[in-house]
């Protein structure tokens, strides 16, 4: 391996290289006698300033530094679903194998596996003419992914050889493109620079929502495949866990979920569940169609800023197979630190907070890495990032989140308050928005029910004056509003308790299909209009809410299980009987 | 050893605060141990901060007071500050550096480790599972303590945050296993000190702790490898020795000033008050280091005592550290001032493990929905009390004068115990149900009806 230069200035993970020659910006280089893995940020003359992804401790100034003569890329291949990687795709599970309980320097591990054979069966021919991004053939990567073995992007010209259906390492030569004289072989992996978004042919509208079983997510605040969502909350107010939840059951096909700078035990907690439970759409374990990236707290810092590149780059790669991709980022504030403690080695002039200000390009860089796109082969496929948000002291107008709200359209706002009762998810339905409404509505229409949008923000209505009510309730008590204001508030309790709060520990009610979902918003809704009536007549609230059927509302979310949705749908009816009934 | 290789160098160009410039050296590498010896002979040890061509920025861990520019020898040793350990430390009590400090030798060693540890690899993590009883209902039945946790103490200058801890450190119990405290004192009082080894010694564990008491006169710098002695003996115990281990930090605040002092010094740009942007990881390679591993018997808990600035959680030092704990004990002024101990406040306390660690099989059927309800009619108190403020307790509803009842019930009978008693969880889950039915059966939502059958307590 060639030398590039000497080590010059050892900074906590920045190094300052000196007499380098032929080294590119963003070139990966290994540092030290130990090889650890660095990125070029910066070149000055002859020296270059590199950070690097592995502890430090001990390198001397002098010690040698090697070009690789590339940018940082991550391999792409059958492989990589199921595998826990950390922010530079080194696989954790292999090193765990090789060195035990705690992560060395300086490990060499190759991110997919050699030994490992994959049955390839070729779907085009010697003869035909291919382009970058092209499907040459499939393996079955997984029970629920179908990988498909695409030409390189740079790649394009004639098949000359398509290797047989067979069984095949990911190194092993699987055709051959010849362009103007110029042969080119493909094999079962290929390599792209993480920095660098894949190409599509064109990004295409968004229309389709990404169904997530969370009720006040799917039915108040939607999220589009394609989209991006910003889930901001202080400490202790659910971010992960909503993560994981949407991670679980979310209809994406495949889901990369980026662990940056976050516990290391939560990344244990997902991928022990992730091994054990059932995709409950098509009968598998979750873990065959999600990657996980962990870049925890305590590891390099370098290393977690790149760890949600390495996380897109992995999610582009499944988008161009024609997949939708949920990219879960957990948390973008931890990765925007990275950004600001490199940037602060570097010298760089700080902004707001000590942030760098490129802080802001960088965050849209990324989100608009996320879309619905027509890829190169021609096929749909999507990539929704679902970034989570840790503005410090709960403050949402610091910099990370007031900055990532201006590249996002769907906001799920983290309540402290709402967590302090224990009312989970503690999405506040006053701060939360979804643009994606408009959007999507058409699925709804065609798949559920015409009627969601009228009641969706017949919904939103009442908590807007439950909103306002509850400031004159503050000041002198419920028990002197007028009785239709009452049910105001009384309906948007019930609301919170039966349609809102949602128990991820419980086995019915950690999941409800849009069908569920709209058969509750409109029992709730069936009973705030029938109690109307009667509350005109003078039948006072405490009346209603002895009812047995009001008890079978507020525990409907526990009750009906997905295979009883038809006993479900006669509740509104139900409900409106017995409230007739009470009238007379 | 190579020490045949140890090159000595005399002479600084510059000293500011605890850190020292050096140049015309070679062959240093960072983060590495350095030994400088003064004038009179004396010899403290330092770190390298930052290492360039022919030069060395180091900080030296015992201050610099008495050093020179032209007269102190410095030493290279070329590899990072490493510990000594040995399962004789516990019973032990030794300054924040290491060194002895009960009069006796020190220990026989069985191997250096380097004090910076490594990061666990994630998937080599057991997840935290069996919970730790502290005999505190407040933990137990609210916030349930697990092994291989790490749950900071948000407290408040004043706050009996001490006496809490020491508590835990007595009461608690590991079933069937052997258990160890290693207790790290950064910056406190030598009174708090006292207090600890005091309690310890009175309640007859001292032979399963062992103490690193950087105490508040020591240089401010030796705070910021207290913790790193404490843990990386705690790894020892814990993964090679099988023990479990509870790890008890006080005062984390400290700590972070430190930080922020050597930060300040070395002229880094600041991110909030004055706090490194690193701070952060820092804080999590200190936290991370709690857990359990894959094969391994023992597991690592950590308790870290954080005072909240001005009692602001907002602050950096508990909001970071809030971020990467599991959960977080708050203490309250307002129930401390009343006189209820443990001031355990009920809204903001939480333990993120406790799900996973609660219920049939592993405490009781019911204590999750009672830990849930009892937390969700606590929170209706407060807004019932907030009203009762400004319109008067009489003229509230006789359903919200029973919530005010179970309120002040539950702070008096269910959160209060005396420092010395030790209620086992069986009896706080009694005694959760014995105020959670002063309400009506029909407000309690949150747990299951055969529950209410079972455990509500009618009353004439």
């Amino acid at each position: 391996m060639l030398v590039a230069g000497k080590v010059f200035r050892v900074s906590g993970p920045v190094v300052e290289v000196e007499g380098v020659r032929g080294v590119r910006m963003l070139d990966m280089v290994e540092v030290g006698r130990e090889h650890l893995i660095g990125e070029v940020v910066r070149l000055k003359g002859e020296h270059a300033f590199v950070q690097v992804y592995e502890d430090t401790t001990s390198l001397k100034a002098g010690d040698p530094v090697y070009s690789t003569d590339a940018p940082l890329s991550v391999e792409l291949g059958p492989g990589l679903i199921g595998t826990i990687y950390d922010g530079i795709q080194r696989p954790l599970e292999v090193i765990y194998e090789q060195e035990g309980i705690f992560i060395q320097r300086g490990m060499r591990t190759r991110p997919l596996s050699r030994e490992k054979k994959w049955s390839f069966l070729p779907k085009r021919k010697s003869g035909d003419r291919i382009s970058g991004g092209e499907v040459i053939g499939e393996v079955q990567e997984t029970s629920l992914i179908l990988h498909k073995v695409l030409c390189p992007p740079e790649v394009r010209g004639t098949l000359i050889w398509v290797a047989d259906a067979g069984e095949y390492h990911i190194d092993e030569k699987i055709a051959v493109v010849e362009e103007a004289g110029e042969s080119r072989e493909v094999f079962l992996h290929q390599r792209w620079p993480v920095r660098n978004p894949r190409p599509i042919k064109a990004k295409r509208p968004i229309e389709v929502p990404l169904l997530t079983g969370q009720r006040i997510i799917d039915t108040l605040f939607p999220v589009a495949k394609g989209g991006c969502v910003a889930v901001p909350g202080g400490f202790g107010t659910g971010k992960t866990v909503t993560q994981h939840q949407i991670a679980k059951w979310s209809d994406a096909d495949v889901v990369v979920f980026v662990g940056c700078g976050e516990r290391g035990n939560e990344m244990t907690d997902v991928l022990m569940n992730f091994a054990k439970l059932i995709d409950p759409r098509t009968q598998k374990p979750l873990l065959e169609r999600t990657i996980f990236i962990a870049n925890t707290s305590n590891m390099p810092v370098a290393a977690r800023e790149a760890s949600i590149y390495t996380g897109i780059t992995l999610a582009e790669y499944y988008r161009d197979m024609g997949y939708h991709v949920a990219l879960m980022g957990d948390s973008t504030s931890r990765w925007a630190e990275a950004l600001r403690e490199l940037s602060g080695r570097l010298e760089e002039m700080p902004l707001e907070e000590g942030f760098p200000a490129y802080l802001p390009s960088r965050l849209a860089a990324f989100y608009e890495r996320a879309g619905n796109a027509e890829t190169m082969s021609g096929e749909r496929g999507s990539i929704t990032i679902i970034a989570s948000v840790s503005p410090p002291g709960g403050d949402f107008s610091e910099p990370v989140t007031s900055h990532t709200k201006r590249f996002v359209r769907c906001f799920w706002a983290l309540d402290k308050d709402l967590a302090n009762a224990r009312h989970y998810p503690a999405i506040s339905w006053t701060s939360s928005y979804s643009e994606y409404i408009d959007d999507i509505k058409g699925w709804w229409f065609a798949h559920v029910d015409r009627e969601w949008v009228a009641l969706r923000y017949l919904v939103m209505d009442l908590f807007q004056q439950e909103e306002r009510l509850s400031q004159v309730v503050k000041l002198v008590g419920p028990d002197v509003l007028p009785q239709k204001q009452r049910l105001v508030l009384e309906t948007c309790a019930l609301f919170k308790n039966a349609f809102l709060q949602q128990s991820a520990y419980d086995a019915v009610d950690t999941y409800a299909s849009p069908k569920k979902q709209f058969l509750m918003l409109k029992t709730i809704l069936e009973f705030y209009q029938q109690a109307g009536k009667l509350v005109q007549q003078g039948i006072s609230i405490e009346e209603l809410r002895i009812l047995p059927v009001y008890k079978d509302m507020i525990r409907m979310r526990f009750k009906y299980t997905e295979e009883m949705l038809e006993e479900l749908a006669r509740l509104p009816q139900r409900v409106r009987q017995s409230l007739e009934e009470l009238s007379f | 050893m190579s020490d045949y290789r140890l090159r000595e160098y005399t002479g600084f160009e510059e000293i500011v605060g605890p850190i020292f410039l050096i140049r015309n050296i070679h062959n240093v590498g960072y983060n590495e141990l350095v030994e400088i010896t003064d004038e009179k002979g004396r010899t403290r040890i330092g770190i390298t901060l930052e290492v360039g061509k022919e030069f060395a920025v180091v900080e030296a861990l015992g201050g610099t007071s008495g050093f020179s520019l032209r007269n102190c020898r410095v030493k290279f040793k070329e590899r990072p500050l490493s510990i000594g350990v040995s399962e004789d430390m516990l019973g032990r009590v030794f300054d924040g550096l290491g060194n002895p400090l009960d009069g006796m030798p020190k220990p026989v060693y069985e191997h250096a480790m380097n004090v910076n540890g490594l990061p666990i690899n994630p998937t080599a993590r057991d997840y935290p599972k069996n919970i730790i009883e502290t005999g505190i209902s407040a933990i137990d039945v609210m916030n349930t303590l697990v092994r291989g946790q790490k749950l900071p103490v948000f407290s408040g200058s004043g706050l009996p945050h001490d006496l809490l801890a020491t508590q835990i450190a007595r009461q608690a119990k590991v079933a069937d296993e052997r258990f160890c405290v290693i207790f790290a004192a950064m910056g406190v009082k030598y009174d708090t000190a006292q207090f600890f080894m005091r309690s310890f010694r009175e309640s007859g564990v001292l032979e399963r702790v062992a103490m690193f008491l950087s105490l508040a006169d020591s240089p401010s710098i030796e705070r910021l490898l207290t913790p790193r002695l404490a843990l990386t003996c705690a790894e020892f115990l814990a993964f090679e020795k099988d023990l479990h281990v509870l790890v008890i930090m006080t005062d984390m605040a400290n700590y972070c000033e430190a930080l922020r002092e050597l930060s300040t010094i070395r002229g880094e740009i600041p991110a909030r008050k004055g706090y490194p942007g690193y701070l952060y990881s820092e804080l999590a390679g200190l936290y991370e280091r709690a857990g359990m591993v894959r094969g391994k018997r023992g597991s690592i808990t950590q308790l870290p005592i954080v005072t909240m600035p001005n009692d602001d959680i907002t602050h950096p030092i508990p909001d970071l550290t809030g971020y990467i704990t599991e959960g977080q004990i708050v203490l309250e002024r307002e129930l401390n001032n009343r006189g209820i101990y443990p001031p355990i406040a009920g809204l903001p306390s939480l333990s993120r493990l406790m799900k996973d660690n609660i219920g049939s099989g592993m405490t009781r059927s019911d204590h999750p929905s009672l830990a849930s309800q009892l937390f969700a009619c606590y929170a209706h108190v407060k807004d019932i009390r907030a009203l009762a403020s400004i319109i008067g307790e009489e003229e509230l509803s006789p359903l919200d004068r029973r919530y005010l009842r179970f309120g002040d019930e539950f702070e008096r009978r269910f959160l209060s115990q005396d420092p010395a008693q030790r209620r086992d969880l069986e009896e706080g889950l009694t005694l959760g149900w014995d105020v959670l039915s002063l309400l009506p059966p029909d407000e309690l939502v949150r747990v299951k009806e055969e529950e209410i059958k079972m455990h509500y307590k009618k009353r004439t």
